[in-house]
């Protein structure tokens, strides 16, 4: 296909994934983590990791090119990327090795995550090691941590639209109820109910615990090759449809209040890029796995993605709409809030899992999947298809 | 407390702050106002800029009410408010902040059910940062 528009349409394929099991606290450190993530994602793709000549990770990243490919035995590589803004960049490393594949400059891409959140300390405890944010003009004031720069636009997305706590609910419910059928997630065995989330404490009001994220201690991994490669891989090629990067114009990172338009984050830039190179609609889409380090980012994704209306995220969520069976199911394995808070990887790795029909909660039929990274950060997307 | 830590293009803004004054940053050319302060003017490019004194009046954009975990000196005064105020002269301007019931007065100082989204505020200065105070009408 000639380059330009619809280049990398369908022309790569994730063919591997990796995990690492999650955990509150694991012994081993973020490289080797790594190294095991990547080796596995190799193993399930059946492909040498001699034949790797590609990386893509993101920031906030611990483990580096140099190490991974030292300790795993990667061939010479000709592309590698990092991604800036945190989670805003997990499907983005998937774009840059498709865009990197599709002309030429590599030929087997892995990208990854490793983390130790859960062990380490909370990244907004040290206030000079932040994303863009302008700390000089919201630190000072106790506007400290991720939580409380979202519960600002949450409080005044409220007010807006008239979304309720009940709409935040269903978010952290629908990732739930999902872990629990995932054993691999760290909430598998914690049911949660609606009075456990409007009893819980808060963290920022209006944001309480159960709107957060997990804490999590755990690495994943992916392979992409060429489609044409991918027909002679171990398993059912998962293709890259779409993919956008996104960095809105005047877009102000956590603390968007200074843009115009606070309430339309990069979702909706980066929506029109993806939808505009794909051959389908929100409508095809069957299942999605929505970015979730807090619950209202999900609603305001639902709206910039274009599943609903703007200011309808809330109401989208009723009726059970983002559950099993419903409208749009999300975050089948439970998400960051559920299964485990790896900067937004996990979601990557278990749209894989619904397009080869192996999730452990499967969408029957799934045949396309939205995949989003951080909202409310320059953030990226990926639309993957069976 | 964690104090400012101001760059090049902030600086002036916490130096008029500490003289007890509200002012914002605007283009020297097209006289657009912006915020943060910036080496250049996003509507005309030039690198112009000349501080304004504004009224130090406003709206309560957004609010939120923070409790722990948070860095020590801040547990101390949680739960307290933080709020986002949008200034009448520039409604697209809105200035993190707190609101408190005077000068000086703790984080934790107005009661929660007093906060309120478009509660008009006014600024009021100490020890070099601005805080907000409820407008009596």
């Amino acid at each position: 296909m000639a380059a330009g528009s619809g280049a990398l349409k369908d022309a790569t394929a994730i063919v591997g994934i990796g995990q690492t099991p999650f955990a509150k606290r694991l012994p081993e450190d973020e490289r080797t983590l790594a190294c095991r993530a990547v080796l596995a994602a190799l193993d399930d793709a059946g492909i040498a990791p001699g034949e790797v000549d590609a990386l893509a990770s993101y920031t906030m990243e611990e483990t580096d090119e140099v190490e991974l490919a030292k300790a795993c035995g990667f061939g010479d590589l000709t592309f590698f990327s990092k991604v800036g803004f945190g989670g805003g960049g997990s499907c983005a490393t998937v774009a840059h090795l498709a865009a990197a594949i599709t002309a030429g400059q590599a030929s087997v891409g892995v990208a990854w995550r490793s983390r130790k959140r859960g062990s380490g300390p909370r990244p907004w405890t040290n206030t000079t090691v932040q994303l863009p944010t302008p700390a000089q003009w919201t630190r000072p004031f106790g506007l400290l941590r991720p939580a409380d720069e979202i519960a600002m636009l949450t409080r005044r997305y409220l007010h807006e639209y008239g979304a309720t706590r009940d709409h935040l609910f269903n978010v952290a419910l629908a990732c739930r109820n999902r872990a629990n059928q995932n054993p691999a997630a760290i909430m598998y065995d914690r049911p949660l109910t609606r009075e456990m989330y409007m009893t819980s404490r808060w963290i920022s009001e209006p944001l309480c615990l159960f709107d957060n994220c997990l804490e999590t201690d755990g690495a994943l991994a992916c392979v992409v090759v060429s489609a044409e490669r991918a027909r002679d891989c171990r398993r059912t090629p998962v293709y890259v449809h779409s993919a956008a990067q996104s960095l809105p114009a005047q877009h102000h990172g956590m603390v968007n209040y200074w843009n115009d338009d606070p309430l339309t984050g990069p979702a909706w830039s980066a929506a029109r890029h993806l939808w505009k190179h794909s051959d389908l609609t929100p409508e095809d889409v069957d299942v999605a796995q929505i970015y979730d380090a807090f619950t209202p980012l999900v609603l305001l994704s639902l709206e910039g993605y274009g599943f609903c209306g703007r200011g309808e995220g809330g109401a989208f969520t009723e009726g059970g709409a983002l559950e099993t069976g419903g409208l749009l199911p999300v975050n089948t394995g439970g998400g960051g809030l559920s299964e485990a808070y790896v900067h937004g990887f996990n979601l990557i790795n278990e749209g894989v899992r619904q397009l080869r029909g192996t999730s452990t909660a499967q969408v029957p039929g799934a045949s396309a999947c939205l995949v989003t990274a951080g909202e409310g950060v320059p953030t990226s997307a990926l639309l993957l298809r069976s | 407390m964690l104090r400012p830590v101001p760059d090049a293009d902030g600086a002036p803004f916490w130096e008029y702050a500490a003289q007890g004054e509200l002012r914002v940053q605007a283009c020297g050319d097209c006289g657009e106002l912006r915020f943060p302060p910036r080496p250049c003017c996003p509507h005309c490019q030039s690198f112009a800029s000349a501080w304004r004194p504004v009224s130090g009046r406003g709206r309560v954009w957004s609010y939120v009410v923070a409790h722990p975990p948070l860095l020590p000196d801040y547990a101390a005064q949680a739960p307290y408010n933080v709020v986002v105020v949008e200034l009448d002269e520039a409604p697209r301007i809105r200035l993190v902040g707190n609101l408190v019931t005077g000068a000086g007065q703790p984080l934790d100082s107005l009661p929660p059910h007093r906060l309120r989204i478009g509660a008009r505020v006014r600024a009021v200065f100490h020890d070099g940062l601005p805080q907000w105070v409820p407008e009596r009408s």
